[in-house]
């Protein structure tokens, strides 16, 4: 990790040795510009980029591309996502080239999830190529200046390459492994799925550390505070691949009525606490979802401001 | 072998509501043994047809006839002296019946009965299970004998996706999560180190994706 690759704040940020703090932002449903940079406006100075989802849960939103140059525009360094379900080989080269010439320096490579749990499960699904294929396609992109059929490239795009790892899936003894086969594809930063279980991602950091992964790639954890008994419940049953732990969900319940979002808020910054110390994780994402204007107010509280300005 | 489905009968009825006398034609192929649209089920489809027509008070006459294969023209022929004597077919095969049918008898109508699923095998008795998608290119041996091409709902050539739970996979808890049976086998046999690489993207041409297909057997081709 000697010279930048991109030049992004992110990547700075995470180079200088700064615990990072990156946020979440999902377009708007439709083209409510102004909705849209009121969001951004929260997360403005608070975080060192923002992940700008692409048809997050398979759900027809404005595209992440022109999310994230407007992002740009407001003054907010925008990580933009790209999944695998709705583009082949083509078109994905073309929008990384895109986004580059608009000035997005960070990308986060995702497989996404399948189009039946969405608004459009008629669809056809793509996936030309996944998630793995993605990253090393944007870094063989960046870093030999090639397309996937080994033509040059003319001024090849230096993206800050992010990746997905979510613990908590199954085979729970792969993840890890996953995990290494996404860095060694080429990804720079590794933002987790939503932590809940302290106990396994202790474990899995353990195993990554072990690996030597943290020394190869910048971990960053995921946090999302839960608003709600019911937002627990949910993402316990309904989601695939989340853990949340009976003890969180009692803990929640216990809180004093009207009470119940400050304390998944407190249990977020006893998790950001702990990672803050814990060996191998470089920062932390957080997931504040519909919940962009809290996230000043969980920064402070994290001890996350002000964020460094390199 | 190839797996289908028989049509809602509603379906079946709305194409053959102007018709007063049709054929329903039988495969003894694959459809036969996924008994779907072999003599038995071209026997009870008739019955079921002619009950529900005579009950809308306009009675249908439907003979029947299965033959051997209908994706081979020398069968499809074997029809040629009667199929003038009805005002449609019905094919009971998979999607190349009513095909190999039309092409034969360019005058008629022809009707697909049936939906055409998937290329796979019988996991126990009345169930059938997808195994592959004809992508042209096959490469089990690298997942253990499991392809993921055709079993995993995004195609992922390179380990399962987050939604991954409890074996089952994030599109339904009744699809078992391919991935995580290769990952499981591979663990257990001390195989792993297959999984710890970069698997390139496919090159989908040989696929449906590089246009329809032909295979010619250059040694005996007339
Ligand atoms: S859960 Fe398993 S089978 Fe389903 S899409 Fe993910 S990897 Fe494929």
């Amino acid at each position: 990790m000697n010279e930048l690759k991109s030049g992004s704040n992110l990547e700075k940020v995470l180079k200088a040795g700064h615990f990072a703090f990156t946020g979440e932002c999902g377009p708007p449903k439709g083209a409510n510009v102004e909705h849209l940079k009121e969001k951004i406006a929260h997360l403005k100075g608070v975080v060192d980029s923002v992940n700008i989802t692409d048809n997050q849960t398979a759900v027809v939103r404005m595209s992440s591309w022109a999310a994230s140059t407007i992002m740009l525009q407001e003054g907010v360094e925008p990580n933009f996502q790209m999944v695998c379900r709705d583009r082949n080989r083509l078109a994905m080269m073309s929008d990384i080239l895109g986004v580059y010439s608009m000035g997005i320096r960070n990308m986060l490579c995702l497989s996404g999830d399948h189009q039946s749990f969405g608004n459009h499960p008629q669809s056809k699904n793509v996936y030309d190529i996944d998630s793995i294929q993605l990253i090393a396609l944007v870094k063989k992109m960046r870093d030999e200046g090639k397309f996937m059929n080994d033509e040059e490239i003319d001024t090849p795009p230096k993206m800050f390459i992010g990746a997905a790892a979510n613990p908590f899936a199954d085979p729970a003894e792969y993840r890890v492994y996953r995990m290494a086969n996404k860095i060694r594809a080429g990804a720079d930063f590794i933002q987790t799925q939503c932590i809940y279980n302290m106990e396994k991602f202790r474990l899995f950091m353990k195993k990554a550390v072990d690996m030597g992964l943290h020394e190869k790639c910048y971990i960053l954890a995921g946090v999302t505070p839960m608003k709600s008994v019911g937002m627990a419940r949910y993402m316990a049953s309904s989601v695939p691949g989340m853990d949340v732990p009976e003890s969180l969900i009692k803990r929640l319940q216990g809180a004093e009525k009207g009470k119940v979002a400050e304390e998944g808020i407190k249990f977020a910054l006893e998790q950001i606490e702990e990672f803050r110390e814990m060996e191998g994780v470089a920062g932390v994402h957080l997931m504040a979802i519909e919940w962009e204007h809290r996230v000043p107010e969980i920064a402070e509280r994290a001890k996350m401001l002000p964020r460094p300005k390199i | 072998m190839i797996i289908a489905d028989r049509k809602p009968i509603n379906e079946i009825l709305y194409m053959i509501k102007d018709c007063k006398k049709i054929l329903i034609v039988g495969c003894k192929g694959c459809v036969t043994v996924c008994n779907v649209g072999g003599a038995k089920e071209v026997g009870i489809l008739a019955s079921i047809l002619k009950i529900a027509r005579k009950k809308e008070g306009s009675p249908i006459e439907i003979d029947e006839k299965t033959i051997e294969r209908q994706c081979d023209n020398e069968y499809v022929e074997t029809i040629k002296d009667i199929v003038n004597n009805y005002d449609a077919i019905l094919s009971m095969a998979c999607g190349v019946g009513p095909q190999f049918l039309s092409e034969m008898y360019p005058e008629k109508r022809i009707y697909p009965a049936l939906n055409t699923t998937s290329i796979g095998g019988a996991l126990r008795h009345g169930v059938w299970s997808e195994r592959c998608a004809g992508c042209g290119n096959c490469v089990v041996h690298y997942f253990d004998g499991m392809c993921p091409i055709a079993r995993c709902s995004k195609s992922l050539l390179n380990g399962p996706c987050g939604g991954s739970s409890n074996g089952k996979c994030e599109v339904s808890k009744d699809i078992d999560c391919i991935w995580d049976k290769i990952v499981r086998k591979k663990m257990q046999e001390g195989r792993l180190d297959d999984l710890l690489v970069v698997r390139e993207a496919k090159d989908w041409s040989t696929a449906r994706d590089g246009g329809p297909r032909t295979s010619i057997r250059e040694d005996i081709a007339e």
